[in-house]
């Protein structure tokens, strides 16, 4: 099975962009990976839209694990995999996790072919409980 | 995979510049989880020791060049997982695809 994907929202989209640079080059290419940033006046924020279009590039029938950064791209992000066809919405969650480590954690989880779930934990294993 | 309860250990010197750190963690993971083995290190025999497979708890590892890495595994291919990690700590993380593209490591 593919391993799971990877997708990186923040409402701005250098770091969203720097975020999916440092997986790429840490992590490797084995992990399907898209990023996603800002508002479609091209300011800081998210959108539901860019955000479905990141899972759909990012996509992998192992699942796909959201990193969000504050507030909106949180909401908009489970606005987006509430959007999906109910089939492809249970293969994606967003990860209680920082952005930047959180990509990198999940992705070095995901280059091993864990599940989505394994992905996950590991995403958060990062944060304070 | 054949069950045994036989422990193989294995200790290397960490040579390259940075130590254990954020891109050698990710290589020594992601080399541990190709092998069933269960694979932990620590910078002591006597431990503590830690999850190779681990992507958050080899991060927070750290260790400087100059310490020594002592690594334990268990498993059906522990033997074959040990020597490669070993053989990627005493390569500067340097993986294999890499080195093709780069002039040899003293």
């Amino acid at each position: 099975m593919a391993n799971v994907g990877i997708v990186i929202v923040s409402h701005s989209p250098k770091i969203a962009e720097g975020a999916a640079d440092m997986v790429r080059q840490m992590v490797g290419d084995s992990v399907p990976l898209a990023w996603t940033g800002g508002n479609p006046e091209g300011g800081l924020g998210t959108d539901v839209a860019a955000i479905i279009a990141a899972i759909d590039r990012a996509w992998s029938d192992a699942g796909v694990a959201v990193l969000v950064d504050l507030g909106g791209a949180e909401t908009n992000s489970e606005m987006a995999i509430d959007m999906l066809d109910s089939s492809r919405r249970e293969k994606v969650v967003v990860c209680e996790a920082p952005v930047v480590e959180g990509a990198v954690m999940a992705a070095t989880e995901a280059s091993g072919g864990a599940t989505l779930d394994a992905v996950r934990r590991t995403a958060e294993e990062l944060s304070p409980t | 995979m054949p069950k045994t309860n036989a422990v193989h250990t294995g200790s290397v010197l960490l040579t390259n510049d940075v130590g254990l750190h954020a891109r050698p963690s990710v290589k020594l993971t992601q080399l541990a989880k190709r092998f069933g083995a269960h694979i932990e290190f620590a910078l002591a025999t006597a431990g503590p020791w830690v999850d190779a497979k681990s992507p958050v708890k080899v991060m927070r590892f750290k260790a400087a060049r100059g310490e020594t890495l002592h690594f334990r595994a268990s498993g059906g291919d522990a033997v074959e997982a040990l020597a490669a990690i070993v053989a990627l700590v005493e390569r500067g993380f340097v993986i294999e695809a890499e080195e093709s593209s780069q002039p040899p490591q003293g």
